[in-house]
């Protein structure tokens, strides 16, 4: 558990000062223990600061509005001159105890390699999710096993981008040219909300993605799922909304495993229907936001690199209800 | 008194002010330093103060339509999912606000009243260079005209004020919009280290006789660093603006990592030059505190030489922290936590001066007018931002607070908080000096609650956001992520944030137009600017003052030294030595003269026309040739037969 070590006493004091910093992707709504270590620290940054503040200020009102005798005198300037340089002496031990404080915070989130491994691409404006062992890769959402350490290894597409998971770990930037990584580990079963958090373009805004951690169990049943191609068509109007897919502009751009579909500058969609969101965390995955999406991307999301295909009325409900049954 | 034993170095058949009576020696220097009243006059003249005006003036233009592009950005934040500005010009919008306020605001309006009141404060007729000063002025307006033109035309750039390649670069941001982003710093860093350089000139070389380095008043010491720093930083940034060009226009491949270019090599140049920046901006605003507690609390400042080393060690520590802005990119984690103690550190130096601020209060008799309350508020805001510094340069905490609303609330704090209070301190403190009226007391305590409440109405929740998890630069949020209640607070405060700038800009206007008559010191301050009439006339001092103390107006009441002995009919300074300021050499100042307008005129055009062609560099250089040859032909001054 992520309390393992406690609240300390002088933390207490400063919840009031954080009031409602919960939510679906927030730092102090904590889902692992780096999240925990760094929500301890921010804590205690905020605490000690708090407190310094708070003794500057009193200290500016008390030199403004104290009673003033007559006369200062040379006992004055020493008492000033000693007050200062304590006041310093005093600066400079918190800060050099600040600073402490972030290295041992460093030294204990380590890094270090993972129990499993993940490819995260950044791309103008989703994510490309990549398990090399099991050979699959999925898009805008990412499942991980309860209590495992998970390595991301990060990289970009095109321009920077930066992976952040707030409740599961602080932030890294994806930067063409280079690989960086990160280590994720949740600690309880649960949904965790991630974003873009470096500017990358028009839809920046619109960058998000899903962390579900799940038992052991249900990651091995969802990794065999992903592993396998999509599943045939099963009535007749999937069937048309499969061949209306396979011959339009769709699979210039789209992979379905399993179909003759094998583009690669848009996101996999193998098994989308199974995915809780569509369009980079914009809209839950439903029969309806997928005919949405497909009759005009522009709108919902203005900027994006998903053209408008045009189709009838009858074909663009062919290809929901085709893309729906991806699961 | 002094000086004309030392400094007349030459025999001069002319006569110097010591010959004539006062009126006739007042009348005379007016012909020779006054700006005649036409447009030549308006394009020619080199008086620091009237360009110091013009330049400050203009500063705050860019800051109103920065604000208002501010306000443009709370109405589309104050609902989840807003359509009132698309991404696009949301992108510029925010590119546009955060460019015009450091680039075309913060740095300039804080060397531009170090234009206005060093010369003053240090007693002598003129800034350095004062030609280059008239040309600084007419680039720095070119650049924002440029950047505004474009903005008005939907070609602003829509990058980041920071344009981080390859975002930036020629994949990803076809057209010119990025272009022109560099092109803008190109003028502002041009206008700026030309200031810069005249600023050290003039303080080393031109202070009153008897101003050693130990009685310069702390603004002045306070805008000699900041010089310093922007010599050394400036240049990082137009390599990087200008190889950003380079990649962009000419085909170099100095950030495509595809073809051995390296992105992270602008982020280390950008914030080798933008780190400074902030002291830049900052040491200004913390010189101007100096010089308005001592008045305000009726005693001299506390600690004259630490405040000075710190203003020193803030300047040096400045250069020492700028990978804190890359903690997220992945560095060797050695070198990150090096960057951490050094920003760290800088809490040092600012502790000191704090403390010494309010040991001055405490031990004066502090009368709480409006320049003093926006220092307090100064104080209050900008201690809190401080400590959200130290938070910031924590590598571990900043991978949770980089890059969202935290940080936003962070430096809105330190910069509006540090530097933009102490100007308003300062225009309440140092408007009647420049034109000669006062501003409304009762009118400035409604100015500073509306600006306070305003202020941390808009900026603490961002706090709240930041760890809520809301990114910086998005344009829209959707409504499950529960940020909807506060941004929705944040943009009413924005409301009233900007109800205090626009009641202060229609003081400052009323005042400058009508207000009652300041005098000399209103103020009753200690300071040489004090020691001339408000505002002062075109030579500035009848005489040169000769400094005895770090306080002249309060240690010599009514009767201050002069020196005597400079022409009257010719514009001459006296030349100083560095550190004790002894009296050396009269020294011509030059005259009013068109060149520099048309030799900025011509380098606008060469800047400009570049980022259509690379052509432009070599046809456009004929023009600006020609003109500095006009501005640089001889004068047939005494120098120049020597």
């Amino acid at each position: 558990m992520i309390a393992r070590r406690g609240v300390p006493l002088p933390a207490l004091l400063a919840l009031p000062l954080l009031p409602g910093c919960t939510g679906m992707q927030s730092s102090l709504d904590v889902g692992g223990p780096a999240a925990g270590e760094l929500r301890l620290l921010i804590v205690s940054f905020t605490v000690i600061c708090g407190i310094v503040w708070l003794l500057v200020v009193a200290t500016l009102g008390w030199a403004l509005l104290r009673r003033r005798p007559a006369g200062t005198g040379a006992r004055t300037q020493r008492q000033l001159t000693w007050a200062v340089s304590l006041s310093v002496a005093a600066t400079a031990i918190i800060v050099a105890g600040l600073t402490t404080l972030s290295f041992l915070a460093t030294r204990s989130l380590g890094g270090g390699d993972g129990e499993i491994e993940v490819v995260a691409v950044g791309q103008q404006w989703w994510w490309q999710f990549l398990y090399p062992r099991e050979g699959f890769q999925t898009a805008n959402e990412l499942h991980i096993p309860v209590g495992r350490t998970v390595r991301i290894r990060l990289e970009s597409a095109d321009v920077i981008h930066s992976f952040w998971v707030p409740s599961l770990s602080g932030k890294m930037d994806m930067i063409p040219g280079r690989t960086t990584a990160l280590t994720l580990k949740a600690e309880r079963p649960g949904v965790y909300r991630g974003q873009c958090a470096e500017f990358c373009g028009l839809q920046h805004s619109h960058m998000g993605f899903t962390v579900i951690a799940e038992d052991d169990v249900s990651y091995r049943k969802w990794l065999t799922g992903q592993a396998q191609p999509a599943r045939p068509a099963a009535t007749e109007e999937i069937r048309a909304g499969q061949a209306v897919f396979l011959a339009k502009p769709c699979a210039a751009c789209h992979t379905i495993r399993g179909t003759t579909a094998v583009g690669t500058a848009g996101p996999d969609l193998t098994h989308i229907g199974s995915r809780r969101s569509i369009a980079a965390g914009l809209l839950e995955t439903t029969r309806g936001t997928l005919a949405a999406w497909t009759a005009d991307p522009q709108t919902l999301k203005p900027g994006t690199t998903m053209p408008l295909v045009p189709l009838t009325s009858i074909e663009l409900r062919q290809v929901a209800v085709y893309l729906e049954s991806l699961k | 008194m002094t000086g004309n034993r030392n400094a007349r170095t030459r025999e001069d058949d002319r006569p110097s002010d010591t010959d004539v009576s006062d009126a006739e020696g007042e009348r005379r220097l007016l012909a020779t330093w006054a700006t005649p009243r036409t447009l030549k006059g308006v394009l020619s003249t080199v008086d620091h103060k009237i360009i110091g005006r013009r330049y400050i003036a203009t500063a705050f233009v860019f800051l109103i339509l920065g604000g208002l592009l501010a306000l443009a950005m709370r109405l589309q934040l104050a609902a989840p999912e807003a359509r009132f500005i698309g991404p696009d010009r949301y992108n510029q919008i925010f590119t546009m606000h955060g460019s015009t306020m450091m680039f075309l605001f913060a740095v300039p309006v804080m060397e531009a009243v170090g234009v206005f009141l060093v010369p003053l404060m240090i007693g002598t007729r003129n800034i350095a260079f004062p030609r280059l000063n008239a040309f600084s002025y007419w680039i720095f307006l070119s650049g924002g005209i440029l950047l505004w033109v474009s903005f008005a035309l939907d070609v602003g750039p829509d990058v980041g004020w920071f344009a981080y390649v390859p975002l930036a670069g020629p994949e990803f941001s076809p057209g010119k919009r990025a272009d022109i982003w560099a092109q803008m710093i190109t003028f502002t860093e041009l206008a700026a280290l030309a200031v810069a350089v005249e600023l050290v000139a003039t303080i080393l070389k031109q202070r009153a006789p008897g101003m050693s380095l130990d009685r310069i008043p702390v603004f002045v010491w306070a805008m000699l660093v900041t010089s310093f720093l922007i010599i050394m930083a400036m240049p990082a940034i137009m390599i990087a603006s200008s190889t950003l060009i380079l990649d962009r226009l000419v085909g170099t491949q100095f950030y495509n990592p595809a073809e051995g270019g390296d992105a992270l090599l602008w982020q280390h140049l950008f914030w080798f030059f933008g780190h400074p920046e902030v002291y830049i901006i900052f040491l200004p605003a913390v010189g101007m505190v100096s010089t308005i507690i001592p008045t305000f609390a009726g005693r001299p400042i506390f600690g004259y030489l630490p405040l000075v080393m710190a203003l020193i060690a803030t300047g040096i520590l400045s250069f020492g922290l700028w990978v804190h802005h890359m903690f997220t990119t992945g560095l060797p984690r050695l070198g990150e936590s090096f960057f951490t103690a050094s920003s760290m550190s800088i809490a040092i130096p600012a502790g000191v001066q704090i403390f010494c601020w309010i040991a001055t209060l405490w031990a004066g008799r502090p009368q709480l007018k409006t320049p003093l309350l926006f220092v307090c508020g100064f104080i209050f805001t900008f201690v809190l931002g401080g400590m959200t510094g130290v938070m910031v340069a924590s590598v571990p905490l900043d991978t949770q607070v980089h890059d969202t609303y935290f940080v936003v609330a962070h430096f809105h704090y330190v910069l509006i908080g540090g530097a933009l209070f102490p100007l308003i301190a300062a225009v309440y403190y140092w408007l009647p000096k420049v034109s000669g009226r006062m501003m409304s007391e009762r009118l400035g305590r409604i100015v500073f609650a509306l600006i306070f409440l305003g202020f941390h109405g808009t900026f603490f929740p961002m706090h709240f956001l930041g760890l809520m998890g809301m990114p910086r630069r998005v344009y829209t949020y959707q409504p499950e992520m529960g940020w909807g209640g506060l941004n929705l607070f944040v943009s009413l405060s924005a409301l009233v944030l900007a109800a205090g700038f626009l009641l202060f800009f229609i003081d400052a206007i009323r005042s400058a137009r009508s207000g009652p008559l300041a005098g000399p010191n209103p103020w009753n301050a200690p300071t040489l600017e004090w020691a001339t009439s408000s505002p002062p006339p075109a030579y500035n001092f009848r005489r040169i003052p000769v400094v005895t103390s770090a306080n002249p107006l309060w240690d010599n009441g009514e009767t201050l030294p002069v020196a005597g002995g400079l022409n009257i009919d010719r514009r001459e300074l006296l030349v100083s030595s560095v550190v004790e300021a002894l009296p050396e050499a009269r020294e011509s100042s030059p005259t009013d003269s068109i060149w520099p307008f048309w030799a900025a005129m011509a380098t606008s055009i060469l800047l400009i026309t570049s980022i259509f062609t690379p052509w432009a560099v070599v046809w456009g250089s004929i023009p600006v040739a020609i003109t500095l040859i006009g501005w640089f032909w001889p004068k047939g001054e005494p120098e120049d037969e020597a």
